[in-house]
């Protein structure tokens, strides 16, 4: 193991972090504001990913890609939001769940239907899909690069506008207590779209910066999705904070995992049975840390309501 | 009372002439993945069967064949509850397909404890080759641990001393692993089983290999997951710099892929094979121009190996002239294995699993410009997998 190998493993731990953090950050919004589980958080990151594919092959460009996927991915969270997910607010989260699950399937058939079972590639530009030598003889891949940049701006843009904007006073009123804001005249109802299609524009962005590197496939949200739960989990539902330290958090864990977890195991027992055991331990260890987590914090990391 | 007794006993009795009558057909399950991504594989094996059934008239040995398709959702627990549906439900005579190692173990005892006919078209797990074998168990493909055999004898003569492997950890990525380890004769200096079938993002086991400065790396991904690691391979700047050695995870799905963003890091680049689309046998001829002008793409060896699945339950019902009750002779038609192959003539071993030979396959650009992969040379001769001798038939 060398310093080169722990600073790119920490890049790359930074990088999957900032990913989950794009898309728990509506999760978590969604779940803490509108006490909403919504499982159809991943079908748009999904859309988000097919949108940006669609207009990259268009224009031959993948930022303008991005930049039509955006409100594409926003505009269809807002329909959602109004056509299905309105009616199941006061129901029990198993409705939401079954319903949420429903519009999974219908999202996975919908795509299947217009864009074909093979899936799309994002193709980047050439300065993009190089990578890049940041100290003397590590390299890293530019666009792993540019996710982490996105990641963190916005970050920093979700920061400012919770904490210094009225409608961030407004997302932070309702994440305590929603019937108080109801009851001060908001327009709770305008404040929920407005949340959903923030979330799903941050969803679909997630899925525009994971195209490129793992192509665009059917079903490609259900994977990271038990992730970002698990990353709300630990954050503490509602919180931004929570999200982004936890995310950071799932990312650097898993890839260290991923990344030492055989050596590490090698010096307590025989090669053989760490080699087979590292992987099934490394797939774990996400989970092990929500487990100690919830032990010592049931409510989370940062939770708005707990405090 | 008495009534209702004999009207029940009308109704069993019509049932019965309704399965008598219709005998007169032959019933084949195909289960393979049709949903998720891994779609893609069973729509290539899917026409595959259907070109196959065209060709020959949907006729096997005078009897209309009638063929059922069930999706295994890439999920061992629904293949299994589809195989029992057409097992116990439609009462086939033979289930075909099977993509998946684990899907293909699971859906096992299923068919064979019924006493019918199980054929994998693509999984071909150590333990049906060896201690699990069974005398209704035939496959038109191969043992898992054969192709990754082929490419260690590849990297020996090529002179590599250290490999990085890096391949899921599920049934079919082990048997990969164990291939490759037993003919290489250099240093395995580094080995990554990732999380299967969710892990796409490799940054970690990239990062992992560039550190390890192996001679080449050897990689197992197939479906999405192949395209995804290619891409990062050359994402990370490793492509050109560590020649990459796979099996299963360059094919003509996606090739195309990789052709459409230019991903030139995979031309000239090498796996090994049991077939290539541009093998010169008579039977792989008339398959591939024939599944280029219905479909108008390569076929892979997915679609190779449904296409031989056709014609090997075709001479074992003819072998009986349609006497599909007669099972000892259907089964002793296909151990024959005469059945014209897209690989040409070959032998099944006592374990009904093919004695064939492993080619050597680059991928280069066809007249037309499209990528593809050509057979290069024969690197193992009639190679009988390692577990045929555990297998007490």
């Amino acid at each position: 193991m060398t310093w080169a190998l722990l600073l790119e493993q920490t890049l790359n731990g930074f990088q999957l972090g900032v990913l989950l953090f794009l898309l728990a950050a509506g999760l978590t919004l969604v779940f803490g504001i509108m006490d909403l589980v919504n499982l159809a958080h991943g079908s748009l990151y999904m859309a988000g990913a097919f949108f940006c594919a669609t207009f990259t092959d268009w224009t031959d460009s993948f930022i303008i890609g991005v930049l039509l996927g955006l409100p594409a991915t926003l505009l269809l969270g807002i329909a959602v939001e109004m056509i299905a997910l309105r009616t199941l607010y006061a129901r029990d989260h198993l409705d939401q769940v079954l319903a949420t699950f429903g519009i999974i399937l219908f999202f996975n058939e919908l795509a299947r239907i217009i864009w074909g079972p093979e899936g799309l590639v994002i193709p980047l530009p050439a300065w993009l899909d190089g990578n890049v030598e940041i100290l003397a003889g590590v390299f890293y891949p530019t666009f792993r690069i540019l996710i982490i940049a996105v990641g963190l701006s916005v970050a920093l843009g979700l920061y400012v506008l919770v904490a210094r904007t009225r409608i961030g006073m407004l997302i932070r009123a309702g994440a305590s207590d929603r019937d108080m804001v109801g009851a001060l005249g908001i327009n709770v109802k305008m404040l929920f779209t407005l949340i959903f299609g923030l979330g799903a524009a941050l969803a679909g962005l997630a899925g525009m910066m994971a195209g490129p590197i793992i192509e665009v496939n059917i079903g490609m949200g259900e994977e990271i999705l038990i992730l970002a739960f698990v990353v709300i989990v630990i954050g503490g539902i509602g919180s931004i904070r929570g999200a982004f330290v936890a995310a950071l958090l799932v990312g650097l864990i898993d890839t260290m995992g991923r990344s030492f977890l055989d050596l590490l195991l090698k010096m307590l027992i025989s090669g053989n049975a760490a080699e087979t055991a590292a992987p099934a331990l490394s797939a774990m260890l996400v989970y092990v840390l929500m487990v100690t987590v919830l032990f010592f914090r049931p409510q989370g990391l940062f939770a708005p309501r707990g405090g | 009372m008495f009534l209702r007794t004999i009207g029940a006993g009308l109704v069993v009795a019509a049932m019965l002439a309704a399965t008598t009558a219709q005998a007169a057909e032959v019933k084949i399950g195909f289960v393979t993945t049709l949903t998720t991504p891994a779609g893609v594989i069973g729509r290539d094996m899917k026409d595959a069967f259907e070109l196959g059934l065209e060709d020959i008239g949907r006729k096997m040995g005078g009897l209309d064949v009638k063929v059922m398709y069930e999706d295994d959702g890439f999920k061992p627990e629904i293949g299994k509850q589809k195989t029992d549906k057409l097992v116990q439900k439609d009462d086939v005579d033979f289930v075909a397909g099977y993509i998946w190692s684990h899907v293909l173990l699971a859906s096992r005892k299923s068919v064979l404890g019924a006493g019918k006919f199980l054929i994998s078209s693509n999984a071909g797990p150590s333990q049906l080759a060896g201690k699990l074998c069974h005398k209704n168990f035939f496959s038109t493909s191969w043992q898992n641990d054969q192709t990754p055999m082929a490419m260690g004898e590849v990297l020996n003569q090529r002179g590599v001393k250290s490999l990085y492997v890096i391949a899921p950890n599920y049934a079919a990525g082990k048997n990969m692993v164990a291939g490759v380890q037993r003919t290489f004769k250099g240093k395995i200096i580094g080995k990554d089983m990732t999380k299967w079938p969710t892990q796409l993002d490799f940054s970690a086991e990239l990062a992992k290999a560039r550190a390890a400065k192996p001679d080449g790396v050897f990689i197992f991904y197939p479906g999405k997951a192949g395209g995804a690691f290619m891409k990062q391979y050359q994402q990370a700047g490793l492509s050109g710099k560590i020649p990459l050695y796979s099996v299963f995870t360059v094919d003509s799905i996606s090739l195309p892929k990789f052709q459409k963003v230019n991903l030139s890091g995979v031309m000239g680049s090498f796996m090994t094979q049991f077939w290539a689309p541009d093998l010169d046998t008579p039977q792989s001829k008339k398959f591939v121009s024939g599944f280029k002008k219905k479909y108008g793409r390569y076929p892979s060896f997915y679609a190779a190996q449904t296409y031989d699945t056709v014609f090997l339950i075709k001479s074992a019902v003819e072998a009986v002239n349609g006497d599909l009750k007669n099972m000892d002779g259907m089964r002793a038609a296909m151990a024959k294995a005469n059945f014209p192959s897209v690989r040409g003539p070959f032998k099944y071993g006592k374990n009904h699993f093919p004695v064939q030979d492993f080619y050597l396959r680059e991928v280069v650009k066809d007249s037309d410009g499209v990528w593809t992969t050509a057979a290069r040379k024969v690197v193992l001769k009639d190679h009988v997998d390692t577990y045929a001798k555990d297998c007490k038939m």
